[in-house]
């Protein structure tokens, strides 16, 4: 397919002229593609998209979220998922097969307030998101501090294979779960390691699409700029230690990074290509 | 209709000193307001307006929610200060249309089915009026709903033309709209080429009209590309062109 100059559009832009696909945020008009967001348009695997700058969350399916329970009726939980839409959790999700309403306390196991990260298993034009937490890594969230960014800002905060969010847990010496629909927790024994990591995602947040950013960020948390002369500079087992900690929601991160790599290939990843073929003296 | 003065002067100058094809001066500043999920502040010659986008999100009361689409709700109101002398704030008849017909020059650009069951609110605030202000707040309008994220197929640029002396002249200011001729409000989406609004106070015989709908649509043009810079910088500053591979 022929490659497209990578730019930068607005809602009405001619992206290409030709028989190419749409895939996210273009339309076609006539033989024209048309961006219909703010964004980078540029030409995926078999067609053109758009990667968008701003908007709201809309839920996929298969999306790992995090939200907050808002409600109970006497069969599923209402949870807050930072969207238009509601997201209904089964009760029998958690209390299996034999759920019973009258046997059953919901609010024992989850009580208004309470966030969890779940996954989408449902969800179309016609109905509300479906969750499920019955999954590696999914519930309740016992603790931590919750900070909300844009949606379309979070493949940017993970990185490429959890880059940027490795960068920053590791610095602050904290653990940060990220759902897509941009909510996200941060938990650490110490409050400045929490302050610090809040000022990260900040940062990232407003300055997503700039280039150049990781190194910007591992200067506010005064990290050597390579990867393994900050591994070094923290001990050993600290790293271990929080390695570990942090393993099920970075795999579980990095999964989701990389299924969004292979639909709708993120704007970090773009730079960071493109970084890495400008030292290579080549062109993308 | 009595004139009480010449609206255009020997040299062919208007009351404020534009020639006849002159745009009054147009500053739009995107994302304002941190609360709301689009936002745009226009100066277009002495209107000042704020507009904020918050959606797409739940529809409250839930009966107005379209199973198939997004409702768009827009409110376009003046705010008592605006005006020479106190505007109520209650909303007048003038504002109750100018929300309908702003609503539905908007609708056009925006692809509501999209977001089924959700609505997108825009509230359009006049800080000062000095006419043409509902061209002003489409134009601001719809900075502000791609500034939200919601998918459009084109941007809408709005802009007047109308007759002042007999003569067609483009984006007419308070004065010129109360002892002039005509006024002529278009919106227009200058990538699909299509006319989303148009609207007529006065008499025009037919090539009049076609003149100034020709004006108007040259005048949406010129407002079009203050929008997209505005949003342009944005969200890319000053940078037009993606660097990449200038290396």
């Amino acid at each position: 397919m022929q490659e497209i100059k990578r730019k930068y559009v607005v809602p009405g832009d001619k992206i290409i002229d030709g028989n190419f696909r749409p895939l996210l945020n273009v339309i076609r008009v006539g033989d024209s593609i048309i961006s219909t967001r703010i964004g980078i348009a540029e030409s995926g695997r078999d067609g053109i998209k758009v990667i968008p700058l701003s908007g709201v969350y809309i839920p996929r399916v298969n999306d790992i979220v995090i939200g907050k329970i808002i409600d109970h009726s006497s069969l599923s939980w209402e949870v807050d998922i930072n969207s238009c839409f509601s997201a209904h959790l089964p009760a029998q999700d958690i209390f299996g097969r034999d759920f019973s309403p009258a046997r059953d306390d919901m609010n024992k196991q989850l009580a208004i307030g309470d966030l969890i990260t779940a996954r989408i298993v449902a969800f179309d034009r016609t109905r509300d998101p479906m969750l499920t937490v019955q999954d590696r890594d999914l519930g309740r969230i016992p603790r931590g501090e919750l900070l909300k960014i844009s949606a379309t800002r979070v493949p940017r905060l993970i990185g490429k294979r959890g880059s940027m969010i490795q960068t920053i847990e590791q610095a602050t010496q904290t653990r940060i779960l990220i759902g897509q629909n941009g909510l996200i927790v941060v938990t650490s024994r110490s409050s400045e390691g929490i302050q610090l990591a809040v000022k990260a995602i900040r940062m990232v947040e407003e300055e997503a699409h700039t280039a150049n950013l990781t190194q910007r960020v591992k200067a506010l948390l005064n990290v050597p700029d390579t990867t393994t002369a900050a591994l070094s500079s923290l001990p050993q087992q600290e790293v271990a230690q929080s390695s570990s900690s942090f393993s099920p929601s970075l795999s579980q991160n990095n999964r989701k990074d990389e299924k969004v790599e292979e639909t709708e290939s993120t704007i970090e990843e773009v730079e960071e290509e493109i970084e890495e073929n400008v030292e290579k003296g080549e062109k993308v | 209709m009595s004139q009480i003065k010449n609206l255009i002067d020997d040299q062919g100058k208007r009351t404020d000193g534009r020639t006849a094809e002159q745009l009054r001066e147009i500053k739009i500043a995107v994302g304002i307001i941190k609360n709301a999920d689009g936002s745009a502040f226009i100066e277009f010659g002495k209107n000042k307006i704020i507009v904020a986008v918050y959606g797409p999100r739940e529809v409250h009361p839930k009966h107005m929610a379209l199973p198939d689409r997004c409702i768009l709700r827009c409110r376009y109101h003046m705010s008592p200060f605006s005006t020479d002398t106190r505007k109520n704030p209650a909303p007048s008849r003038r504002e109750v249309e100018i929300s309908k017909v702003m609503r539905e020059a908007l609708e056009p650009a925006l692809m509501l089915e999209d977001y089924p069951r959700a609505a997108i609110d825009v509230y359009v605030e006049v800080l000062q009026a000095d006419g043409g202000s509902r061209c002003a707040g489409i134009a601001a309008a719809s900075v502000a709903l791609a500034d939200a994220g919601i998918n459009m197929c084109d941007i809408v640029a709005a802009c007047a033309a109308g007759k002042v002396d007999d003569k067609i002249v483009l984006d007419i200011n308070d004065t010129e709209d109360k002892e002039g001729g005509a006024d002529m409000p278009v919106a227009y989406m200058p990538h699909l080429d299509q006319v989303t609004l148009l609207q007529l106070d006065g008499i025009l015989t037919a090539e009049q009209f076609n003149e100034c709908l020709d004006m108007a649509i040259k005048g949406c043009k010129m407002v079009y590309q203050i929008q997209k810079q505005a949003l342009m910088h944005k969200y890319f500053g000053n940078e037009t062109e993606l660097k990449e591979e200038s290396q």
